[in-house]
């Protein structure tokens, strides 16, 4: 049952996701993303991760793509040209298929170590996903957490002077 | 039981498909789009490996992800609204005006 649930799941992501680079209108490959990125918050529970397929739809779903799709509508952007190049196109599609004939291969060849921590399903149950992600992330990983603060800080101060009309 | 070897299969495709869309498109805003779509691919990765090595070090670091992809985003939409108003166009082939 779960085999055939995630095998519907992966068909779903890698139709929408095919459709994201297909598609003529940005638009429409908007949507499409915004497909993929539900499936793969869906992917997230099967992987017993609720908190994380919680702000993938937050913060991937909601605020990023209503900023895409924002900027998109602002722009009004025409559907993209014909004036394609075609060597673009082959050289581009040959380097993605030759990536993943690469990753394929790799991945048949690698073994795991069997190595297994001390997070299992039982302790997520007792003790709650988000419990857990927030001792580790203000315990272990305090010092990034700090940064990505100052990281943050930065882009909105980047943003603001970049979209000034006298640059 | 789903094994690991089909979550890292299914976002290896993702991230193909990232990577071709990135080098074949050539409106900024859809290119810009494929890199989040890898992005995604690879916190799917993280995400399976934390589950099957029992870990959660890999979800901690897909909450740093996703929160450099909000900065990108917000920078890189400005990036483009500041690049229109200069030349009309976000294709990506109009971006020459640093070349010598």
């Amino acid at each position: 049952m779960e085999t055939l649930f995630f095998g519907l799941v992966a068909a779903i992501a890698i139709i929408s996701s095919i459709l994201v680079i297909t598609n003529k209108n940005p638009i429409n490959s908007a949507l499409s993303l915004i497909m993929t990125f539900f499936c793969v918050a869906t992917l997230y529970v099967m992987l017993e991760a609720p908190f994380m397929a919680a702000i993938q739809v937050i913060v991937y779903a909601g605020a990023i793509m209503v900023l895409i799709v924002f900027v998109i509508m602002l722009l009004n952007v025409r559907n993209e040209s014909s004036r394609r190049t075609r060597h673009a196109l082959f050289i581009g599609t040959t380097t993605g298929l030759v990536l993943l004939v690469q990753t394929w291969y790799l991945l048949g060849r690698s073994s795991l170590t069997g190595a297994k921590g001390k997070i299992d399903s039982a302790m997520i149950a007792k003790e709650g996903h988000t419990e857990l992600i927030g001792k580790s992330l203000f315990t272990d990983f305090l010092l990034p957490f700090e940064i990505t603060s100052i990281l943050l800080l930065a882009a909105i101060v980047g943003a603001v002077i970049l979209s000034k009309k006298k640059l | 039981m789903v094994s690991l070897h089909s979550y890292l299969i299914l976002s290896a495709i993702l991230f193909a498909i990232g990577t071709i869309g990135v080098l074949t498109r050539r409106n900024a805003i859809v290119i810009f789009m494929c890199v989040e779509l890898m992005l995604n691919a690879v916190n799917l990765t993280f995400v399976a490996f934390s589950k099957y090595l029992g870990n959660l070090d890999g979800q901690v670091f897909v909450f740093f992800v996703m929160t450099v992809a909000a900065a990108e985003a917000a920078v890189g939409l400005a990036l483009m609204i500041a690049f229109y108003r200069n030349r009309e166009s976000i294709d990506v082939e109009d971006l020459n005006m640093m070349k010598w």
